[in-house]
């Protein structure tokens, strides 16, 4: 009886046979496929960043345009830090994650109440917010030139940034590990099924006694945190950072990424990311001007016909069956 | 029923001269209720009487205009309702308030870590604490969950998820409860078991229940209060009240009010 329980919570959390499989195949391919390596890299930061809006997307249910917040502030303090103190990218790399930490637990405070539609504007009010703030700080930031003459220091004081972008591959895919298997410890543990208890129904979660404002301000201000890594690793792997960082479409694309890939799931960050980044390289290969056209056309394909009826065409054509 | 002891336990919750007003309508109209340890205390009163209202103010969901409330000794009038569920206060819902794509396994392994502590824990799977599990199976066991424990809670029968419903409320191990018509839409064979199982709880526990079945209520309380358009008519004994003319008149002034 006992041994049978046990399994059926913990079943469904084993490593299943293909995820080392999918992991060293992602790391192998910087060798494989070299002229890609800078994609590989893009590919892995926008990962994480979906991965961290869907701690609170998908997880606990907080609607968001505005992630882009702690992608920015993530991105500009490891830039700063690099330019200004030092060039170690793991330093650089936990000041960001610091920076974006402490901006959490600030904007934490503004979506602890409301509803889905007071959040969507208070978080796209802070993203916005930032961006002006960077704007007109030009003094630290650069302004709209941006923050120019970064230059970051080898990887563990052994490994140099190469022109062709492996190292940085190898880097983003190391951290988004990392951090993967840290939010999967994350959603797995009791706390993380108090998450998914205030999506289903916060009135129940406030009736057995899960403290709903706290959990909202932690889970918020570890996401933001996630976000902030991913943004570092952007500025430190380009060696840049502009106001881009923190624009809208930032926000809007990482929600794209989530819904593409599949929310609430842990790799559909990874799935979206690969699929988004893919998208765009294909359609802007066959017609530069018009790919956002072809991508808004697949996500409303996605989203009315459903993302497990799109991956099994088989479904298409078999009328309703009960 | 053991009535005679029961008058001289120990008041455990107290309302005291509770009052709710939305805008001009007042909901709750100095309403006073002792609740005392081990009762089995049924709260009834025709529809629109204010039950509901009375139960979310205790609970925390709404706060009173006027009035406080006392748990065991602590005034609890300003405490959020997690709060109250933390000092030993648990409701049930009249309508079911589950997680949807939790199982019932995990739905009770999540409300009793929580109840135990074990909530903020982020660095252990859910499951991996025995003793937690093995409450669980308990429950699973005693509710008739036992063969859906694996199975996403909103493909669930109706019958099983008002089970779930009443399961996850003793999850949190509850020294008041109060019980919002537990049985609404169990079928009838099953009502009976379901209210012999919280009449089976420990001596101790004190149960505060709202519902419109009088034949259950006769059958399971051992104190009643009868609320009329938000105020109390009147608080006895089932017997006393089963003889009041005041308390008959409401109900055969409003007769098929009483069975819905």
């Amino acid at each position: 009886m006992d041994a049978s329980s046990t399994n059926v919570l913990l079943r469904s959390r084993r490593m299943r046979p293909w995820e080392p499989v999918l992991w060293l195949l992602a790391f192998a391919a910087p060798l494989a496929l070299p002229g890609h390596a800078l994609i590989i890299n893009e590919i892995a930061i926008v990962a994480l960043f979906a991965l961290s809006l869907d701690l609170i997307l998908g997880y606990t249910g907080i609607v968001s345009l505005g992630h882009a917040a702690f992608f920015g502030m993530g991105g500009y303090a490891a830039a700063l830090f690099a330019k200004h103190v030092m060039p170690d990218p793991l330093v650089g790399l936990a000041v960001g994650i610091a920076a974006a930490t402490l901006l959490g637990a600030v904007a934490s405070f503004t979506v602890m109440r409301g509803t889905d539609l007071t959040r969507l504007m208070v978080t796209l009010g802070v993203g916005l917010i930032m961006l002006e703030l960077a704007n007109k700080l030009d003094w630290l930031t650069g302004g709209a030139d941006g923050l120019q003459g970064v230059v970051m220091g080898p990887v563990l004081g052994k490994f140099e940034f190469d022109l062709f972008g492996r190292t940085a591959a190898w880097y983003s895919m190391s951290v988004l590990l990392v951090l993967f298997l840290l939010a999967r410890r994350v959603v797995q543990s009791p706390f993380g099924a108090t998450l998914k208890a205030i999506r289903d129904n916060r009135l129940r979660a406030m009736a057995i006694g899960i403290p709903v404002t706290a959990k909202l301000a932690q889970v918020y201000t570890l996401a933001a945190a996630l976000a902030g890594a991913a943004g570092a690793l952007l500025t430190q792997t380009t060696g840049f950072a502009s106001l881009d960082l923190f624009e809208f479409h930032r926000s809007a694309d990482v929600m794209l990424i989530l819904v593409i890939g599949g929310v609430g799931w842990l790799y559909g960050g990874v799935v979206g990311a690969i699929g988004f980044k893919l998208l765009q390289d294909l359609i802007s290969a066959v017609t530069p001007q018009y790919w956002t056209f072809w991508i808004g056309l697949f996500l409303v394909v996605l989203v009315l016909v459903g993302r497990e009826r799109l991956i099994r065409p088989w479904t298409w054509f078999g009328g309703r069956k009960a | 029923m053991n009535t005679t002891n029961v008058n001289d336990a120990p008041v455990v919750l107290a309302a005291h001269g509770l009052v709710k007003r939305f805008g001009g309508i007042t909901a709750t109209n100095n309403v006073t209720l002792n609740l005392r340890q081990g009762a089995r205390h049924a709260l009834i009163g025709p529809n629109g009487a204010g039950k509901t209202t009375l139960i979310n103010l205790l609970t925390g969901v709404l706060e009173p205009t006027e009035g406080s409330i006392v748990l065991e000794g602590q005034d609890i009038t300003r405490l959020a309702p997690h709060q109250r569920v933390q000092r030993g206060m648990v409701r049930t819902f009249q309508i079911n308030q589950l997680f949807d794509s939790l199982t019932p396994m995990e739905t009770l392994a999540l409300t009793v870590s929580q109840q135990r502590g074990f909530g903020g824990k982020w660095w252990q799977p859910l499951g991996a604490q025995r003793a937690v599990n093995e409450r669980c199976e308990q429950l699973l066991e005693q509710f008739h969950l036992t063969a859906v424990m694996a199975e996403p809670t909103k493909v669930l029968a109706y019958g099983k998820r008002r089970l779930l419903e009443i399961a996850i409320a003793l999850a949190c191990e509850p020294r008041v409860l109060l019980l919002d018509e537990p049985v609404a839409g169990v079928p009838a064979g099953e009502r009976e078991e379901l209210l012999q199982t919280v009449a089976a709880l420990p001596a101790d526990v004190s149960v505060l229940l709202i519902e419109h079945d009088m034949d259950l209520v006769f059958s399971f309380a051992n104190r009643m209060t009868v609320l009329v358009n938000g105020t109390v008519l009147t608080e006895g004994d089932p017997d006393t009240i089963a003889n009041d003319p005041q308390v008959k008149a409401v109900y055969l002034g409003h007769g098929e009010d009483a069975h819905v």
